[in-house]
């Protein structure tokens, strides 16, 4: 059974229509990537995924489970996490104070008011492995407003893996990243395949193409083509839509 | 209970309305404009108020009183934006709040300085001090008619100036989007002078006009302010139409009730409990509107901004 | 936060103040500083919200009129036992931020700060309206609430005690709240409310959760405020009142621990200063206010706080 259902989602905003009958499905340890042109929809898709908005038709399914109407903190809990297009992080704590709340959040209650946080060395263990596993060891007593542009997007992405997701939705991460630090993305994203299941929101195709297991291509709030990579590097429709000028070399 | 009685509680409920209107409608613009706080606003009606009282005992003409009060309490508006309050729009809400709540203290103490602690006596224009005959069996103060008329005479004037004039369209420009406004060349600074000032001289005018009615003393402000935002947080923020429509709903709901639940009250509660309850809930009948209103409509009844 | 060295000392100072007030003539001044000292109890559950929580809440002092009130109620119908009375008025506040913070935290920014003074102010009618129980005149006590135990609170020294331990109770137990994992997801959300929901927590439920504390919290300086001035009035859920709240937390250091104790004694220290040279008092206060909000928006405690780092 696919790990995520999107069966006939629509949303539209007044007078436009963001999201128009979208149907997907995303199999575990699937990395899926979603391309198209800007105003496509799919930060407006991702929202719908994570909760942020409701759709005003369709039914989102995780995991056997009907997750259209859940609150977004419960979403979370069972497993499905996003990351921000826009740098959200905790810019005045540091790196690992940082980590070490999606990582309270899933061990345990935290209606706790005597005893000190900083006491609970689990907590600690498990934020630092998860930003060992995103490249920041090093960088865990730096205030997060002081990291650069391509760290604070590593730990973006990194809040997110640290809820212990099984689907991430992570929505352009490399947005505004120089050659390196889209490398070191690349490589960690790489790493989570068969471990997780991932939703990646790309303009970047060089990524797009090395990563994704599948493709789907958003245009116009409608899917007009999916498959695997060199189905869609070969589709005449998504090469008149979109591809055109990224793919001519 | 007599129609009559309806009719005239009605018609106080729409004047208080309208005069309402006239201190959200300042607010509500600079909260959605200049997306600031500003708890201050009740302290220029309470300016327009005594300058007011100070022009017409020095000209002895209620209209030329008028005429100054507003003019007087739009350049001190200005000047406290251009001074102190322009400094705040960058600012948190918090630091709004107090940095406004703070001019109340100043504010009211400097009357108090300049005017004294008992309130000050301001008369209704002698031509004005009769009843008229609305209709056989209602007779009606006509000063209270002239609020009215004068009410309704700015909510038009504001609804051209808002949807049909350039600097309307400015206005709302700043509103929904302030940064391309800037971009498209607006004067940002000076919009919102004027912005202010209107707002300042929207007081002036409720708070001249509704001082024989109400008295004129320290604090006046403080009372209309809160049922102002009240109104705002009913209507919508940034919301002129909100604006209008909360403050009538506010303004009759509120007028109606205390004259209406009393009595209600007595007809079915036992005396010894009517006669407190009655007023209390007339009291709160207003917060209790605003919650309803909030849980269907967090964001008002006409959310300007979206 | 300042030196272990110097809570050390300001709470010896406290503890011998009562000492060495009756042959200094000082009697007058034991009221006043417990006055200083139950404020300062309300602040700091004002700049846990407000502070740590980031919510600006205009209507906080609506806790401390129901605190106030329960007491000054219940002691009219013959019930004077602190033992009873008490408990209630801590209960009765948190069942109003309850309510007040249900319906309240649904809404954010402007919407929040006018909706709580909006609900304080309803409040404020409902107990104006009370005439039974003084009504706009207020309510007298004829005696304070009864202990037992041997302590008898109508002693002004007593009393004095009994606040103290109060609020060293409260700041030991607002430090512990801060530091546990509680304190941590209030201080983030106040940073970066979308991102909890994202990283799984129900921001709601721990405002709300938060707002209840301080609201209880408060409710109890109301308790205690009621006894030391042997009167309520409406006027305590006024909204100068929460105003002058706010005032505190800012002037101390706002989230900073002793931010609303420092502030309680600042400010009250001013108004009773001034008030002896003008009875325009009102007018350096607000001036000092504006002052700090636009040169020192940290507060006292956050000054000191920098000139310690450098």
């Amino acid at each position: 059974m696919a790990l995520l259902e999107i069966r006939d989602l629509a949303k539209r905003f007044g007078g436009v229509v963001a999201t128009d009958g979208v149907s997907l499905e995303l199999g575990r340890g699937e990395i899926h990537a979603l391309i198209g042109p800007n105003g496509a929809g799919k930060t407006t898709l991702v929202h719908q995924l994570s909760g942020a908005l409701r759709p005003d038709r369709g039914r989102i399914v995780f995991d056997g489970a009907d997750v259209t109407s859940m609150p977004f903190h419960e979403r979370v809990r069972i497993g499905l996490a996003r990351s921000y297009q826009i740098t959200s992080i905790f810019r005045k704590f540091t790196v690992l104070e940082n980590m070490l709340l999606p990582v309270q959040a899933r061990s345990g209650s935290s209606l706790s008011f005597w005893r000190p946080r900083d006491a609970e060395q689990a907590l600690f263990d498990e934020a630092r492995r998860v930003l060992a596993s995103v490249g920041l060891a090093r960088r865990d007593d730096t205030l997060a407003g002081n990291l650069a542009h391509g760290e604070q997007r590593q730990l973006e992405v990194g809040l997110a893996l640290a809820t212990n997701a099984r689907l991430l939705l992570l929505d352009e991460p490399m947005a505004g990243m120089g050659p390196d630090e889209s490398e070191r993305m690349i490589g960690l994203i790489a790493r989570l395949k068969g471990a997780l299941s991932v939703l990646l929101v790309e303009h970047d195709m060089d990524a797009v193409f090395r990563l994704a297991d599948r493709i789907s291509v958003l245009v116009n709030g409608r899917v007009i083509a999916s498959g695997p990579p060199a189905e869609i590097r070969a589709n005449q429709e998504v090469k008149r839509a979109y591809l055109g000028e990224e793919l001519s070399a | 209970m007599s129609w009559i009685l309806i009719l005239e509680q009605t018609l106080n409920g729409l004047q208080f309305g309208l005069m309402l209107f006239l201190l959200a409608a300042g607010l509500t613009l600079v909260f959605g404009i200049m997306d600031m706080i500003n708890l201050a606003h009740g302290s220029l009606y309470m300016v327009g108020a005594y300058l007011m009282a100070a022009c017409v005992q020095a000209t002895g003409s209620f209209v030329w009183g008028l005429v100054l009060a507003v003019a007087g309490t739009a350049l001190i508006g200005m000047a406290l934006e251009v001074a102190l309050l322009r400094r705040l729009y960058q600012r948190d809400h918090l630091t709004q709040v107090l940095a406004t709540f703070a001019l109340i203290l100043i504010a009211n103490e400097l009357v108090r300085l300049v005017f004294g602690s008992q309130p000050v006596l301001l008369n209704t224009p002698a031509a004005l001090s009769g009843p008229v005959d609305l209709l056989p069996g209602l007779s009606y103060s006509s000063y209270r008619l002239l609020i009215i008329a004068v009410g309704m005479a700015v909510a038009v004037l504001l609804y051209v100036l808002v949807a049909k004039t350039r600097t309307g369209m400015l206005v709302r420009a700043g509103a929904s989007n302030r940064e391309m406004a800037t971009a498209m060349g607006v004067n940002i600074r000076t919009l919102f002078t004027i912005v202010f000032g209107v707002g300042a001289a929207l007081c002036a005018i409720a708070g001249a006009m509704l001082g024989p009615i109400l008295a004129v003393q320290v604090g006046m402000g403080e009372n209309i302010l809160i049922l102002a935002f009240v109104v705002i947080v009913i209507g919508g923020i940034g919301s002129i139409r909100g604006a209008l429509v909360g403050s009538l709903l506010v303004g009759i709901v509120d007028t109606i009730g205390r004259t209406l639940l009393p009595v209600l009250f007595r007809e079915f509660l036992p005396p010894a409990y009517a006669s407190n309850l009655g007023p209390a809930v007339a009291s709160i009948l207003i917060y209790v509107l605003m919650a309803a209103v909030l849980f269907w409509k967090p964001q008002g009844l006409f959310p300007a901004r979206g | 936060m300042p030196t272990r060295a110097l809570t050390i000392a300001t709470l010896a100072a406290a503890l011998v103040f009562p000492l060495v007030a009756a042959p200094l003539g000082w009697e007058y001044y034991l009221g006043f500083a417990s006055r200083i000292m139950i404020y300062a109890i309300a602040a700091s559950s004002l700049n846990l919200i407000l502070g740590y929580g980031g919510m600006v809440s205009f209507g906080h002092a609506a806790f401390l009129g129901a605190g106030a009130y329960a007491v000054g109620i219940l002691m009219a119908e013959g019930v004077a036992s602190a033992w009873i009375a008490w408990p209630v008025a801590i209960v009765l506040a948190a069942l109003f931020a309850l309510v007040i913070g249900a319906i309240s935290l649904r809404t954010r920014g402007v919407y929040f700060i006018m909706i709580t003074l909006a609900f304080a102010q309803m409040m404020y009618y409902v107990f104006i309206s009370m005439k039974e129980y003084g009504g706009d005149d207020g309510l007298n006590l004829p005696t304070r609430s009864v202990v037992g135990l041997g302590l008898d609170l109508k002693s002004d020294a007593t009393f004095y005690y009994l606040a103290l331990a109060s609020l060293v109770a409260t700041l030991y137990g607002l430090n512990r709240l801060v530091h546990a994992r509680f304190g941590r997801v209030i201080e983030a959300i106040r940073e970066n409310e979308t991102r909890m929901e994202a990283v799984g927590f129900s921001t709601y439920r721990y405002k709300l959760v938060c707002f209840v504390i301080a609201g209880a919290v408060c409710g109890f300086a109301g308790a205690l405020l009621a006894n030391q001035g042997n009167f309520v009035s409406p006027r305590l859920l006024d909204w100068a009142q929460s105003g002058s709240l706010m005032i505190m937390v800012i002037l101390g250091g706002i989230g900073h621990l002793y931010g609303g104790a420092i502030g309680a004694v600042v400010l009250l220290a001013l108004e009773e200063v001034l008030s002896s040279y003008t009875i325009y008092w009102q007018l350096p206060v607000g001036m000092i206010l504006l002052a700090i909000v636009l040169f020192a928006p940290q507060g006292l405690a956050g000054a000191f706080a920098r000139t310690r780092r450098s």
